[in-house]
């Protein structure tokens, strides 16, 4: 099966499984249902055939397929992964089953619903793959449209609010990054990354470079202060869709920055570093003292992410001062390990998180959490995963949303006291917002009498959240597997962020 | 080059205006239940001259000379495309234009004779080796455009349309032509490529040559429509009816981007650096006035309008750089031309009896009404929006690399600023066909062969776009 490309099955067999069930007629809603259930499983188990036989011992990038694409300026369709983007594509095709079942019970054009997701997960793999920077660049814009449509159409009263916020924010974003991406294609004549990687540029350049780039993803992955759509898009978006916004949508922002900023413009990081920083930790602490004080639960979440991916940028950006000196090198390996698995992390936990609010608005149709209380007494199986996710959430050790930011603490350290002081405050902060919202929703006396008549959870909203606990308390306890996964990757990229590219 | 070879040449226009003497002797003739024939035959006509137009392609690589018909005439692998390109343009916006005009029961077979008059105009402007040639051209396909606004004379605001476009337009014929004759005056020949060696040999600065250049920069941007010399339009796209917009707006846009080839670059590419600067300014605006008016607009042709004329800026944004640039405005011309027909296309569809469809409200829930058409509609928008994977994106990235590759990173990134502007009412149309709902149950009902052009031109966006190569290799071929 080695032989098989792989990469492009991924990426197609999801968009043409999208096109059939959008063709489905109305009244067949329980085909559409299974048929895009049965994509997104096999879509899942082709993944995993790439997780066999990925090598770990190498840096190169792996899987890889060439073509023309366009040859009048030189595009091409090159695809490849390294062990970076690999743990994003498990992650990613795993969560899209889990949508699948999250949007089971959508009665409003299912048909049209499961194929928007579909076509989003090939864009979404494809991000993870492309190797050509214009390849790159479509399908980061392509998952723009399914979304627009699944916020617009299956959302809550303010979707058309949100949803044109969601497209026009991260639109003005990308189209910055658009304008240097073409700079570097003048410059180099390729729009092949590898290329990019070898071409010097002076500091300007570079930081012209670095500033375009950051306003792409920096609106994707949120940063403090382009951040604001985030809470609208999560609070309006139906469940399954703020599953996939926060699960993998956010990470594509974290991914962008490995792929892009770090090894393209390695001394604007550097130059930049201080930004970075304390963006991050504005997200971290202020961003996380906003969740606190927030009534509704998504939108508690959806901060709570926000805070969270500060420290994906923290750590792929607090060492980058100190690449030159060979005492800390393994503080800033375990920056960067910290900041990828924080991303797996914060996608297993956001989506168990936004599952179990959206179990909890498909029987109260409320997202408030002073409409709750009491619900353990009514729901204690649910209550049990919650209570758990909460805790993964909070950065409990044992759970993987520990490993993360504790990696990217300890390296943090090494930076300076304060400034791990201050990433610190997330465990408490964490803590805080979560757990408090946990205990006013689930414990104490009932005071809603609607809360009364819940239903404990079925099968199906247990399968889900039973996979994510799964793999939650696994990367917790071993993340070993996950660190060898993507290890010679990372010492890869330390690499390229170190190398200057004046000259 | 003998009579005989000459005319092999020049066989496609020819038929083309052969045909559209014998559509009207036709029209006047034939009992009225046989009329029919005359749509098919204009479709017929207008395949079989797309054909002869590729023909020389498919059966080998000619080598064109440098001009026939005594300079009057030029074949290039550019000028055919182009021609190609407006054929089948013009072939859409007839099979749209049957539906709308048996809803209307209106009286079609003017409009198929003046669209074949003015694809014919366009052929002879798109081949034109001297200024004469150009002018004849233009003022051919302009009065074909103008009775074509005109003809629902005692619908809605039709005349009033038709006579802007008239008085402006006619406006604009003078200024191009006393700049033409500044020209002349200036060169002393008519003949595009004399005149580029003698421009070559005057002085960068003379007064004369300047005067003629103003003159005939402002006639070809009253024709485009590009700003400050856009009033007329937004005002004759909504007046007019919409399978004459959907011809309009569309296939000419192709013809300009000819005729500005012809005279800016084959005519007066020595003096570049002079008309660099007014093109750019003239870019510029546009993109920017087209695109915020057009957010305040509920009546999508008027929308569309604006939006045209934020896509002329950018047709011109490629002007300003070189081979690279042409190509990539061609490729912009070809692009936006398939959309708007396209899109006009559809609203024609949706006009039900007596009741144009032109506003916000009158596309709301289509999405229940009719999925596939608001697909198709979804994907004409996220095209012209320039939302990748559609080749609306492809023809913006074409656009701005030229820019960029110019040095204009500050004009490149004004014009991303803007598209993002633009991309809101594209939203908009998106918005109200999916997130809305209409009180109109009604499903759309349409023929076959309106659902095939609607399917074409959806299809096209999307396709085109994921496949972008081989046209725009076709473009940099022509262009060579």
């Amino acid at each position: 099966m080695n032989n098989w490309p792989l990469l492009s099955l991924l990426i197609w067999l999801p968009m043409v499984g999208g096109m059939v069930v959008m063709f489905l007629r109305e009244e067949r809603q329980a085909l559409a249902r299974w048929v895009s259930l049965l994509v997104t499983l096999v879509v899942f188990l082709l993944s995993l055939q790439l997780w066999l036989g990925f090598d770990n011992q190498s840096s190169a990038m792996q899987f890889v397929e060439q073509a023309q694409w366009v040859p009048a300026i030189h595009a091409r369709y090159h695809l490849g992964i390294d062990g970076i983007a690999l743990p994003l594509i498990l992650m990613t095709t795993l969560v899209m089953v889990l949508v699948v079942l999250a949007g089971w019970h959508v009665s409003q054009r299912i048909e049209q619903f499961m194929a928007a997701f579909l076509l989003l997960e090939g864009f979404m793999i494809g991000v993870f793959c492309a190797l050509d920077a214009l390849l790159f660049y479509v399908f980061f814009e392509g998952m723009l449209i399914p979304m627009f449509l699944i916020i617009g159409i299956w959302g809550g009263p303010n979707r058309v609010y949100a949803t044109l916020k969601f497209f026009l924010y991260t639109f003005f974003g990308s189209v910055f990054m658009l304008i240097g991406l073409i700079y570097l294609y003048l410059k180099t004549g390729s729009w092949a990354l590898a290329d990019w990687y070898a071409q010097p540029l002076s500091l300007n350049e570079q930081i012209w470079l670095f500033l375009g780039f950051l306003l792409a993803f920096a609106v994707k992955i949120p940063m403090w202060p382009v951040h604001t759509w985030l809470p609208d898009a999560h609070v309006e978006a139906p469940t399954a869709g703020s599953v996939v916004l926060a699960a993998v949508m956010l990470k594509i922002g974290g991914f962008g920055f490995i792929r892009f900023s770090l090894p393209v413009t390695p001394d604007a990081s550097q130059e930049l570093a201080w930004l970075m920083i304390a963006l991050s930790l504005v997200a971290v602490v202020y961003v996380g003292l906003v969740a606190l004080v927030q009534a509704d639960m998504k939108k508690l979440i959806a901060y709570s992410s926000i805070s969270h991916m500060g420290f994906v940028t923290l750590g792929l950006f607090v060492l980058l001062g100190a690449l030159a000196d060979p005492a800390r090198q393994d503080a800033i390996k375990l920056a960067m390990d910290g900041a990828v698995v924080q991303m797996i992390s914060h996608g297993f936990v956001s989506a168990a998180m936004f599952l179990g609010v959206g179990v909890l608005y498909d029987r109260m149709h409320t997202r408030m959490i002073k409409d709750y209380g009491g619900v353990a007494q009514v729901m204690p199986w649910f209550t049990l995963f919650a209570v758990f996710f909460a805790m993964a959430n909070s950065g409990l050790p044992g759970t993987s949303g520990f490993v993360g930011e504790f990696m990217v603490i300890l390296a943090s350290f090494q930076a300076g006291f304060w400034l791990a002081f201050l990433a610190a405050t997330t465990l408490i902060l964490g803590a805080a917002y979560t757990l408090w919202m946990v205990k006013r929703v689930m414990f104490g006396e009932i005071h809603n009498p609607e809360v009364k008549k819940l239903e404990d959870i079925g099968s199906r909203e247990a399968a889900m959240l039973t996979v994510l606990a799964v793999l939650v308390l696994a990367i917790g306890v071993w993340p070993e597997p996950l660190l060898d996964m993507m290890n010679i990757s990372v010492t890869h990229l330390i690499e390229l962020a170190a190398r200057s590219k004046l000259g | 080059m003998n009579w005989y070879q000459a005319l092999t040449m020049i066989l496609p226009e020819i038929i083309m205006l052969a045909m559209a003497c014998v559509l009207l002797m036709l029209q006047a003739f034939l009992p009225e239940r046989r009329k029919g024939l005359i749509h098919v035959l204009a479709l017929v006509t207008l395949a079989l001259v797309a054909i002869l137009t590729m023909r020389p392609y498919l059966v080998g690589s000619p080598v064109w000379p440098e001009s026939i018909l005594h300079g009057a005439f030029v074949r290039d692998r550019a000028g055919d495309l182009m021609k190609v390109f407006v054929e089948i343009v013009a072939f859409l916006a007839l099979v749209y234009g049957k539906q709308y005009f048996r809803v209307w029961q209106q009286k079609a077979e003017d409009f198929y004779i003046l669209l074949i008059l003015s694809v014919f105009g366009m052929m002879v402007m798109i081949s034109a080796a001297n200024l004469l040639t150009l002018y004849l051209g233009l003022e051919t396909l302009a009065l074909a455009s103008y009775a074509a606004v005109a003809m629902f004379r005692k619908i809605g605001l039709s005349v009033e349309a038709a006579v802007k476009y008239f008085v402006m337009g006619a406006v604009a014929s003078g200024m191009l032509l006393y700049g033409m004759s500044l020209l002349y005056g200036a060169t002393g020949s008519l003949q595009l490529s004399e005149i580029r060696t003698a421009v070559a040999a005057l002085p960068a600065h003379d007064p004369l040559l300047l005067l003629a250049l103003v003159f005939l920069l402002v006639g070809l941007a009253f024709k485009l429509g590009a700003v400050p010399f856009h009033m007329w339009l937004p005002d004759v796209y909504e007046g007019a009816p919409a399978a004459v917009m959907s011809f309009v707006a569309s296939a000419p846009k192709i013809a300009g981007f000819a005729i500005l080839y012809r005279v800016l670059v084959d005519g007066l590419a020595p003096i570049s650096s002079q008309w660099q600067g007014i093109v750019g300014l003239l870019a510029l605006l546009s993109m920017g006035l087209g695109n915020v008016v057009a957010i305040a607009q509920t009546n999508v042709k008027r929308m569309l309008a604006y939006s045209t004329i934020s896509h002329v800026g950018f047709l011109l944004l490629g002007m300003l750089s070189g081979s690279v640039g042409y190509t990539a405005s061609l490729f912009y011309a070809l692009t936006y031309a398939l959309m708007s027909v396209g899109a006009f296309g559809l609203l024609m569809l949706l006009t039900a009896r007596g009741q144009e469809a032109e506003t916000l409200d009158d596309l709301k829930g289509l999405n229940q009404r009719a999925p596939w058409l608001a697909l198709m509609m979804a994907f004409l928008m996220a095209s012209m929006a320039g939302v990748p994977p559609f080749v609306g994106f492809f023809s913006k990235l074409y656009v701005l690399q030229a820019a960029v590759e110019a040095g204009q990173i500050w004009l490149a990134i004004a014009a991303v600023l803007f598209a993002v502007m633009g991309a809101y009412y594209y939203l908009r149309v998106i918005k109200v066909m999916y997130f809305d709902t209409s009180e109109n149950e009604q499903p759309v009902l349409l023929p076959l062969d309106a659902q095939a052009a609607i399917t074409l031109s959806g299809t096209a966006q999307l396709f085109l776009g994921v496949f972008a190569g081989p046209l725009m290799s076709l473009c940099v071929w022509a262009m060579n």
